[in-house]
């Protein structure tokens, strides 16, 4: 694989610069030299078949990994320009500036208020007043307010699949993160809930660089400003999302995009 | 020649014909016992079990110096054991991954929640009673206690493997500390679980001869003394069971009653506890 062959979109701010990562499983290589940058305020996604390293290449950025012990990646993620795969990287104050949405919804056992005020609870001290105004906030960002505000107090394992995972997202971004990391975000999630998220991505873009991984490739080419394409561990092709999707420079991509592979 | 199909159901009835003749079998010795235990002992349960002492041999009384002792004891023995296997528990599945203290304790614990009453009993004979020369409240709450702990340690760890990982690395994304996510995420998500591990392990306590004979003995006296010997009901049973003396036998069987109705109670209140719960998620 070499530079030449991969688009290099030109990325005027990038928020994030990955150099040279790899990341191992124990012995097995899941990535390998990566070498791409995040642009700020903008959705980058990354795409590829099941296995391919995408989620994984995710996980990196938040150091999820981490909670693992057979797990380690080498390498450079330089976040505004510091790495953070630096062992003096302190991870708590790492996770508060990059949020993160799973695949399957995760509210907590708590009611829909507490579950975005723990993560805020973690590193501000705010007044009744002021908490109340940011749980407010999130949730309208999150596109639940008028859903949830009669039932605060209720539980969040209450709601349907689809505010879960909204509810989940209001709690990421009311820590007031800069970066958003999605995993598979609407894998679970019926079309309808997947449109509402959507629309929600392409507001927070405005305050929020986005990161999504998607196994949906409309949905990378509805909601992304830039696309990976990742196959076993490499990462193929790098671009525009409107030149990958319909330029690509690669046939490798191209296959997997038109669908004769994956 | 048997089709396939018409093999299958014949095996299917088979089967589900001798899985319910075991089912039977089983039920067939509990009921039994069931029967038994009212038979006898709900014409001996008056007002009186509650209100009167042991008697001696020959006059009428009640159980209450024993009810009062096997709950003061069962309480305590909980109190004591619940925190330590919790906490232990809780080391095990959420901070133990790396190392080898995880594994030892654990099979330790296995061993410990498979260890015979008796051996137990002896122990803290030997460890307490021994020492303080007399037979004690305390040394039985304790000896109860040591039955606690593994039973309790085995539910938590089993309750809070249960909580899904996503829920973790969701709170851990959010920049919480382990012991945040621990506290206030996974081991609230295990609460009913935990509580039905603890209720189950009262159950099981509350039945215990074998480390009481050791350690509380018996009293014939009301005592709210814990550090003298003191009564309870199921060594009361063993002693009034055994005796020629019909009025004690009689006892025996109101106390035997009363323990399995409260054993009983417990198990249905864990299963109530613990459907609830599977239903909220």
């Amino acid at each position: 694989m070499t530079a030449e062959n991969i688009a290099n979109p030109k990325i005027t701010v990038p928020k994030i610069i990955v150099r040279d990562l790899n990341f191992y499983y124990g012995d097995y290589r899941a990535l390998k030299d990566i070498n791409l940058s995040i642009a700020e305020k903008m959705v980058t996604a990354f795409i590829g078949p099941s296995g391919c390293g995408k989620s994984t290449l995710l996980r990196t950025f938040n150091r999820m990994y981490q909670l693992y012990p057979k797990q380690k990646a080498t390498g450079e993620i330089l976040l505004d320009g510091a790495n953070i795969l630096d062992k003096k990287q302190d991870l708590n104050m790492l996770r508060a500036r990059i949020g993160m949405v799973f695949q399957k919804p995760t509210p907590f056992p708590m009611s829909i208020y507490d579950n975005i005020a723990f993560g805020v609870k973690l590193y501000e001290s705010l007044s009744k007043n002021d908490m109340d105004e940011r749980v407010e906030w999130a949730l309208r960002k999150a596109a639940l307010w008028t859903e949830a505000k009669d039932k605060l107090k209720q539980s969040g394992t209450g709601l349907s699949g689809g505010q879960q995972q909204r509810l989940c997202i209001a709690r990421a971004i009311a820590v007031k993160p800069q970066v958003l990391l999605l995993d598979e975000p609407t894998s679970a999630l019926d079309p309808i809930s997947t449109a509402h998220i959507e629309k929600l991505i392409d507001e927070l873009k405005e305050d929020f660089t986005i990161v999504i991984v998607t196994h949906n490739m409309q949905q990378a080419a509805r909601v992304s400003d830039y696309t990976a394409y990742m196959y076993l561990g490499d990462l193929i092709e790098f671009g525009d999302t409107s030149t990958v999707f319909t330029n690509p420079k690669r046939k490798e991509t191209e296959d997997y995009i038109t669908g004769r592979f994956g | 020649m048997l089709s396939l199909y018409t093999r299958r159901r014949i095996i299917n009835a088979v089967g589900l014909a001798i899985s319910m003749l075991a089912m039977a079998f089983g039920l067939f010795w509990l009921c039994w016992i069931l029967w038994t235990l009212l038979e006898h002992g709900l014409p001996a349960l008056t007002p009186l079990v509650f209100t009167q002492m042991t008697p001696p041999p020959g006059s009428g009384g009640g159980l209450l110096n024993a009810i009062a002792g096997s709950l003061a004891m069962t309480l305590v023995g909980t109190l004591i054991g619940t925190p330590i296997g919790i906490l232990a528990g809780t080391y095990l599945a959420e901070f133990g991954q790396r190392g080898w203290l995880a594994p030892i304790t654990r099979f330790i614990n296995d061993v410990l929640l498979s260890a015979p009453s008796i051996v137990i009993g002896l122990f803290v004979y030997e460890v307490y009673v021994v020492h303080v020369k007399h037979f004690s409240g305390w040394a039985g709450a304790l000896a109860l206690s040591i039955i606690v702990i593994p039973i309790v340690i085995r539910t938590t760890e089993n309750m809070l493997r249960l909580v899904p990982t996503t829920l973790r690395e969701a709170a851990a994304a959010l920049g919480a500390p382990q012991w945040k996510v621990v506290n206030f995420v996974t081991l609230r998500a295990a609460r009913a679980g935990i509580i039905t591990g603890v209720m189950l392990a009262i159950a099981r306590i509350s039945g215990e001869t074998a480390p009481l004979l050791f350690t509380a003995l018996n009293n014939q006296f009301w005592s709210s003394d814990m550090d003298q010997p003191m009564a309870n009901l199921p060594v009361v049973i063993f002693q009034f069971a055994m005796s020629p003396y019909e009025d004690w036998q009689k006892l025996a069987w109101a106390g035997a009653l009363l323990i399995t109705l409260s054993v009983l109670t417990l198990n249905i209140l864990a299963r109530v506890l613990f459907q609830q719960k599977a239903a909220s998620h």
